[in-house]
């Protein structure tokens, strides 16, 4: 029996360097600390793709990771697909925890990278706690 | 937002391939080095969000997509806004033409991705460089 999977999808924003986080975040959860329970999709795919794009977040249960306020990929997933089961956004996270993000937003430094572990880890917990649940 | 005149360059970004991964480097070497003040970006999430002003920026703005693979996310997302799209890159394309630079890494780049996204952005550099001295500003 296959694991159940759960949709993490990235805003990925080209702007700043919180949509960096949240790009390498989400790569460090698919590779690294749940390669067998997540999926992911590119986030433009949702309006320009076909229909099975839209059926994702009716098929898995969904965490949107965005870099900022303006929370592109939660909104994008629930105008063309579904209801988002948690929704992670960076800059909050990183006021919460009292961090900054000084990295450049090509290439994360070490601060970036620290913030994109820890990104990597919350969404962790939400998964778990969305596997515990069902 | 930038000068009427600032070309926006649009990567997919896409998350699931090394070609995202390409398309957005290439994209801030552009923007950031070769051509900096010619160009900028904005994010493809905003557009692709309904975003007002960066749907109202790409109308008043030369653009260019770039696209990791055939889905071409960028370019689509770009022409259904009815954008002012002036150049379409692929990074599927570059690999067809240099096919000893396969790159497998996603999450950063290896040595064939670097060599992959030197070659797009000069591309663009150049395209760049083509509009401007032929006074194309639409």
């Amino acid at each position: 029996m296959s694991a159940p999977k759960i949709g993490v999808v990235a805003c990925s924003g080209e702007c700043c360097g919180e949509g960096t986080i949240s790009r390498i975040a989400t790569r460090f959860v698919l590779e690294k600390l749940r390669s067998d329970n997540t999926v992911t999709i590119c986030l433009p795919l949702f309006s320009i793709g076909e229909k099975g794009e839209r059926m994702f977040a009716k098929s898995f249960p969904t965490i949107s990771v965005d870099g900022c306020g303006k929370k592109c990929a939660k909104f994008t997933i629930e105008k063309y697909s579904g209801k988002t089961t948690r929704s992670i956004v960076v800059s909050d996270q990183l006021e919460k925890w009292g961090m900054k993000n000084r990295s450049p937003r090509r290439e994360l430094n070490g601060e970036g990278l620290e913030a994109a572990s820890k990104i990597a880890e919350e969404i962790v917990t939400a998964m778990d706690e969305i596997l515990m649940s069902r | 937002m930038s000068e009427s005149n600032t070309i926006l360059i649009f990567p997919c970004s896409g998350i699931g391939k090394s070609f995202g991964t390409i398309c957005r480097d290439a994209t801030y070497s552009v923007i950031e080095e070769l051509r900096k003040g010619e160009t900028d970006t904005t994010c493809l999430s905003l557009l692709v969000a309904g975003d007002g002003a960066a749907i109202r920026a790409v109308k008043s703005h030369r653009c260019f997509s770039v696209d990791g693979c055939t889905n071409d996310c960028a370019q689509k997302t770009l022409e259904i806004l009815g954008a002012k799209l002036v150049a379409n890159f692929r990074v599927v394309d570059i690999l067809r033409e240099n096919r000893e630079l396969k790159s497998t890494s996603i999450t950063f780049l290896d040595e064939n991705g670097r060599k992959l996204s030197t070659l797009l952005a000069e591309k663009m550099a150049q395209k760049v460089d083509d509009l401007n001295q032929s006074g194309a500003v639409s």
